[in-house]
């Protein structure tokens, strides 16, 4: 049984119509990719997921019908990073993670995986009192996951992690998603510009083309799938 | 021209400035909350510390003694606020901020209403909150009235600062004031943030309220006007988005129209109310973001 799965999901800004209808799957411990361009729908799946678009059709996650407010979509174990990362610019780093965590109540839990956060990210230990508008964008997007880490989500949802990083940096983010998959076992549903790192690091993937998907698959046949090839990877 | 300057009766002004800067400081910061949480001046906000006074009042009156009336009407704001929130706002809470701010106006007009129904409009009077007697402080007599609404004031603002900067709700309730669509991607119940915030302001209001009701000897269902216009221009000098610069504002705006009233002779208490709009009028001309406010306003 899948982690997440969408069922004909549609999904609409006011009139306009930005999802006709995907069905698209994340089973419990996978990285899957959602690829596609501009205005091809790939922020619309990850804000209907989170219900901060208007949806219709079936959602399901871990059994049981997603809710349809963001905040219970929090509460029911998804953690979402979306575009422009969502960080809290005016507070400090410490109070981004303590509000990663505000959904928890497991106080003593809540402390050790705060430390273990910070021994991940030392430069965020360092920056602890330091609003988080003042980071670097490589800094940023370490507080971004690391709030995101803090709310101990069974999903994990990024919306273009490589968004204005430079190409080091945006190795250096897939390789700690890709430890975070394998240690902790944490499932991501990951949307990307850059087809080539996305499929690099990602289990299956999806293409999407205007708010339908075009192709699904394991991401080492999507690696060899000539349009695929031709229109996302340019070779 | 001033020849010789009595420094006792200087600070003695100072004081008696810096209390009702306090009780200006309590609305100021209730104003900066709801302003913060909804992008709105509750243009409401004196009324219902109005409202709350009389439900105090109606107390005193059924045998209570000052202060346990004080909380127990305290508290009834704050319960008060939130469902009033509930009931009011939250209908209008995906509106523009035009229309909250017409609300808030329509609720100055139901509230002050509804105090002359339901209470006769006869002044009334307070029992004071503390003692009458003058204490002597470096051989100047001070108000212990005075000093103790100074005390409380801040007492209360502070309380309100710890709860904002030290307690998982009060991040929360920060955080959602910031920026609500990322509040809620991390699980935070905005539109209850926003409920709350009504209960603390309500609450506050309350408290300047009740401070200011006993000096006065009497007062009526219009005697919080005022007070919300120097607590309006008291946010606006510190700056409408900054709860520290609000009670700087307030207090220094006590302070100010005090001793204008006190020592220039044509202003005495007639044109306070003028010089408070004045204060108003030349912030916003000079400084609109105010002493300690952000310059631009990114709500749109």
């Amino acid at each position: 049984m899948p982690l997440l799965e969408l069922r004909s999901v549609a999904a609409r800004y006011g009139a306009l119509e930005a999802l006709h209808g995907i069905d698209l799957s994340v089973d419990e411990g996978e990285i899957v990719a959602v690829l596609g361009a501009n205005g091809a729908g790939k922020t619309t799946t990850l804000r209907a997921i989170s219900a901060t678009v208007r949806t219709s059709g079936e959602l399901v996650f871990a059994g049981r019908p997603l809710p349809r407010r963001p905040e219970a979509v929090a509460r029911a174990g998804i953690a979402h990073v979306p575009e422009g990362r969502g960080t809290f610019a005016e507070l400090s780093v410490d109070e981004n993670l303590r509000l990663g965590a505000h959904v928890r109540r497991d106080r003593a839990v809540v402390k050790a995986d705060y430390d273990r956060v910070l021994q991940r990210f030392p430069i965020l230990a360092e920056r602890r009192g330091q609003a988080a508008g003042t980071l670097s964008g490589g800094e940023q997007q370490q507080v971004a996951l690391a709030r995101a880490l803090m709310q101990r989500p069974r999903l994990l949802l990024l919306d273009e992690p490589s968004l204005g990083l430079a190409p080091t940096l945006v190795t250096e983010f897939f390789a700690v998603v890709g430890e975070l998959n394998e240690h902790e076992g944490l499932s991501v549903l990951v949307v990307e510009q850059n087809a080539s790192i996305a499929l690099a690091s990602s289990n299956r993937a999806y293409v999407l083309e205007v708010g339908r998907v075009a192709v699904a698959g394991t991401s080492a046949d999507l690696q060899r799938h000539p349009a695929v090839r031709r229109s996302y990877l340019g070779y | 021209m001033i020849v010789a300057v009595d420094w006792a009766g200087v600070a003695q002004q100072v004081v008696s400035g810096l209390s009702s800067g306090g009780i200006y400081a309590l609305l100021a910061v209730a104003l900066v909350l709801i302003y913060r949480a909804t992008g709105v001046v509750n243009f409401a906000q004196g009324e219902l510390a109005m409202f709350s006074t009389f439900v105090a009042w109606t107390l005193t009156q059924h045998g209570l003694a000052y202060w346990p009336a004080f909380v127990v009407t305290v508290l009834a704001a704050f319960a008060g606020g939130i469902v009033l929130e509930r009931a009011v706002i939250r209908p209008v809470e995906q509106a523009s901020v035009l229309t909250v701010a017409i609300v808030t106006i329509g609720l100055f007009f139901v509230v002050n209403g509804a105090a002359f129904w339901i209470w006769s409009p006869e002044v009334k009077s307070m029992p004071n909150a503390f003692s009458t007697r003058p204490i002597r402080i470096a051989g100047v007599a001070f108000s212990i009235s005075d000093l103790g609404i100074i005390g409380v004031s801040l007492l209360a603002v502070l309380l309100l600062w710890l709860f904002f900067r030290f307690t998982k709700l009060g991040l929360a309730m920060r955080a959602a004031a910031l920026n609500p669509d990322s509040s809620r991607l991390t699980g935070i119940r905005v539109s209850w943030t926003i409920a709350l915030g009504w209960g603390l302001a309500t609450a506050l209001g309350a408290v300047a309220g009740l401070l200011a009701a006993p000096p006065l000897g009497s007062f009526d269902q219009n005697f919080m006007q005022p007070i919300l216009l120097y607590a309006f221009a008291g946010a606006v000098l510190g700056g409408i988005d900054s709860a520290l610069g609000a009670v700087i504002g307030s207090l220094a705006l006590g302070v100010f129209l005090n001793l204008l009233g006190t020592y220039v002779s044509w202003v005495g208490t007639d044109l306070r109310q003028a010089a408070a709009l004045a204060v108003i009028l030349v912030v916003l001309l000079v400084k609109p973001a105010g002493l300690l406010g952000t310059a631009a306003v990114r709500r749109v």
